[in-house]
């Protein structure tokens, strides 16, 4: 029939109208600065460094291994190594960065640092209000700017920084376990060494190492 | 021959000036349009509202657009190159006054035969120019009838798609 | 009835104009009027504005503007000043006479429009024997003043917007005229205060309308469609396509003459809601008999309301019409079933009263409806276009 159409779509138009007072899914602004929405798990804006503990200059996982500054398409990381080293999360003597500078402005957001990071020492936040009116220098952060604790990784992105822990956690206990069976395998080559040296004497007990 | 009728017909004729001395035809259209008006108004101070109305109806509205679409859709928005006169214009001059003075003296001479007026001028209703249209004065209208259905008909046929090798 | 609240503002006119020698009461009588006219429907279309945004933002799931003032109600204001102090830009080589007068003379004509409405009792600024045929008179202006705008701008797609635009003003203008017929027909006068005179009639307490006929609805559904048409509203508003033609004929136009062309339309589109309120919706009389206390100015300007709700409802509605589907539509459609409302007014008058002419008259119209879509709906065939007058 000629029209219905017509009348159909007014109908549904009315009742849009009409149901955008009582239901939310008929009125799908959010009313930005009042009211947001929270930004879903894989939200990504710019990238930020990871540090252990309490002190985020001796808990900074990053060990200036420079592979991120390699890999970033718009070559927005700069890192300086340091002179020294630090213990790093595994207890081993570590260096660190001395300077870690991403220029925000040029960063495009493509995640490829810490894609490509070995340590899980650098990761996106979430964070997007950051305007500020000093165009250049405002929008160059450096290591300090940077760093944010794990906890705070686990705020923004849970499930990812469960995982991450699991693994680091995983790796240190393989780690551990790794050192301790080197350590038992010194101290039985030393063990064997003494015991090879005390063979000159006649009594020879058979070692429990076999050839 | 009040105030009013002076300054309407001073607007009509300068209207009508305008529209032939102006350089710029669409210019030219749209002072013929103002005259359009100024007759309009002529009629409406006569107490002449359907006259009035109509004229601007059809004048102003549909006349002045025909006008301004003709204009624009062939080449005479060019301004033209030799300036607004013609080389003959001494003879349109002449044609001009004789026409002028024929109907003038047509004018004055029916003046002259029609009655005094006595008491004041009939006011014309719609209701009456309806009865007059449909009785007394309907042979012509069916006859303009018939040949504006006509003109219908030829445009259309002049712009029709064409249907016959369209299968 | 006729309390003294339905004529207040007759009464205060009156009360007014008393304290004048008798020379300067008329004149300035029609003073008082021409003003409030002048100031009450600039006042409408500030809150025709705000309605507008708001209500077709709710129908597109948002909300429309709420931050100026409480729900928005302040837009007009703001949009009044950037509108008073935006820069007024003539293109060099656009033609500034014709330029400058075109807004002129669509808000001059529009507003003229306003002095033939009875918007209540006695409250008419007017009264002439040929109202309507003024009406259409100063409409048929409106078209010009479109012309205008669209050449003075030495703009391609101002002309071209132009040119669609009076071409559609043309094709409508007839069945709007053709509808408005059939009420004159019926009522025997062309002057509007007859008009609504005839429809405050009241049997069973329902009201004479003459929507309420067949011929009368058929006739409101065509005055309508043809009335979206003449004020360019959407579906039809090709002309000023916003994503055709950036603004179509008043592209090059900033601050206070576009604000003009704004005003100029939403104005047109409140004369064309009064018009078709006093032809079909019984103008300023009360929908039923017992409602009659509540003032004749009040149900005008509801029923005003109401069509512009409607407007808006549909401009929010319907997709845009193309320029051809939009011309197809009006001659091939609209026009033949305006000349056949004809026949059906005058079959209603020479019937005489009862119940046959209400079934004739509706089957006629209803039957001719189903047909005309039947063969309207039919599948167009395309092909590459022969001409007859031009070489092959």
């Amino acid at each position: 029939m000629f029209g219905e159409g017509i009348l159909k779509g007014l109908a549904e138009t009315a009742r849009n109208a009409v149901e955008s007072f009582v239901s939310k899914e008929r009125l799908t602004t959010v009313q930005y600065p009042e009211e947001r929405i929270a930004p879903i798990e894989a939200a990504r804006v710019f990238p930020f460094l990871v540090y252990d503990g309490a002190d985020w200059e001796k808990g900074l996982r990053c060990v200036a291994c420079q592979i991120c500054e390699k890999e970033c398409p718009p070559k927005c990381i700069y890192i300086e190594k340091s002179k020294d080293k630090k213990p790093d999360a595994l207890g081993k003597q570590q260096i660190y960065p001395a300077k870690f500078d991403i220029d925000i402005s040029v960063c495009m957001s493509c995640q490829i640092c810490v894609e490509v990071c070995p340590f899980e020492a650098i990761k996106m936040d979430t964070q997007f209000e950051l305007s500020t009116d000093d165009r250049f220098g405002g929008l160059l952060y450096d290591r300090k700017e940077l760093a944010r604790s794990n906890e705070y990784y686990h705020q923004i992105h849970p499930t990812e920084a469960a995982e991450v822990d699991a693994r680091l956690a995983e790796e240190k206990v393989k780690s551990e376990a790794k050192a301790k069976a080197a350590a038992a395998a010194t101290a039985a080559r030393v063990a064997a060494g003494q015991t090879v040296a005390k063979a000159d004497a006649p009594t020879t007990k058979p070692s429990g190492e076999g050839d | 021959m009040s105030v009013v009728f002076y300054l309407l017909a001073g607007v009509t004729v300068l209207g009508g000036l305008t529209a032939v001395l102006l350089k710029n035809t669409v210019h030219c259209a749209l002072a013929l349009t103002v005259a359009f008006a100024g007759l309009a108004l002529l009629f409406l101070e006569l107490d002449a509202q359907f006259a009035g109305f109509a004229q601007i109806l059809v004048y102003i509205g549909a006349v002045a657009i025909l006008v301004v679409f003709a204009i624009l859709l062939t080449r005479g928005s060019e301004t033209p190159k030799d300036g607004v006169f013609s080389r003959t214009w001494m003879a349109g001059l002449v044609v001009a006054a004789a026409v002028f003075a024929g109907l003038g003296w047509a004018v004055i001479q029916s003046a002259q035969f029609l009655p005094h007026e006595t008491g004041a001028p009939p006011v014309v209703t719609v209701e009456q120019i309806g009865n007059a249209l449909m009785g007394r004065y309907v042979l012509p209208l069916e006859i303009v009838a018939l040949l504006l259905t006509a003109a219908l008909v030829g445009a259309v046929i002049v712009a029709m798609h064409e249907k016959g090798d369209i299968k | 009835m006729v309390t003294m609240l339905d004529q207040i503002f007759v009464l205060l006119k009156h009360w007014l104009v008393s304290f004048l020698p008798l020379e300067l009461q008329t004149p300035v009588s029609v003073l008082i009027s021409v003003v409030a006219i002048i100031g009450t429907f600039p006042a409408l279309f500030a809150l025709t504005t705000v309605l507008e945004r708001k209500g077709l933002g709710r129908i597109q799931n948002r909300i429309g503007p709420n931050r100026t003032g409480p729900f928005g109600i302040l837009q007009p204001i703001a949009d009044g000043i950037k509108s008073l102090t935006k820069e007024d830009i003539v293109p060099l080589s656009a033609d500034a006479v014709v330029h400058f007068m075109a807004p002129l003379v669509l808000v001059v004509a529009v507003f003229m429009g306003f002095a033939v409405l009875p918007m209540g009792r006695n409250m008419e600024l007017v009264d002439m024997d040929a109202g309507l045929l003024f009406f259409f008179a100063i409409g048929a202006s409106t078209e010009l003043s479109v012309f205008m705008a669209g050449w003075s701008s030495r703009n391609k797609y101002s002309l071209l917007g132009a040119m669609r635009a009076v071409a559609q003003m043309i094709s409508y203008e007839v069945p709007l005229l053709m509808s408005s017929v059939a009420v004159v027909m019926i009522t025997g006068s062309l002057s509007l205060v007859k008009i609504v005179a005839a429809q405050n009639q009241y049997t069973w307490g329902l009201p004479h309308w003459y929507i309420f006929t067949p011929w009368g609805c058929a006739g409101f559904v065509m005055f309508a469609v043809a009335a979206t048409a003449e004020t360019n509203r959407s579906p039809f508003d090709l002309p000023e396509g916003e994503s055709e033609l950036v603004a179509g004929y008043f592209t090059e136009y900033s601050g206070f003459k576009f604000a003009l062309f704004f005003l100029g339309e939403y104005l047109g589109m409140f004369s064309i809601s009064g018009l078709g309120a006093t032809l079909f919706l019984g103008g300023w009389s009360a929908p039923l008999q017992a409602l009659q206390f509540v003032p004749s100015w009040i149900w005008f300007f509801s029923k005003v309301m109401l069509s512009i709700v409607v407007l808006i409802w549909i401009r929010g509605t319907l997709p845009r019409l193309r320029q051809d589907q939009l011309m197809n539509f009006a001659w091939k459609f609209v026009l033949p079933m305006t000349l056949l409302n004809l026949v059906d007014v005058g079959l209603w008058r020479f019937l005489g009263e009862g119940w046959i002419r209400w079934v004739v008259c509706s089957v006629l119209m209803l039957g001719a409806y189903v047909l005309m879509a039947r063969a309207g709906m039919r599948q167009e065939h395309f092909g590459p276009r022969r001409y007859r007058y031009a070489d092959s």
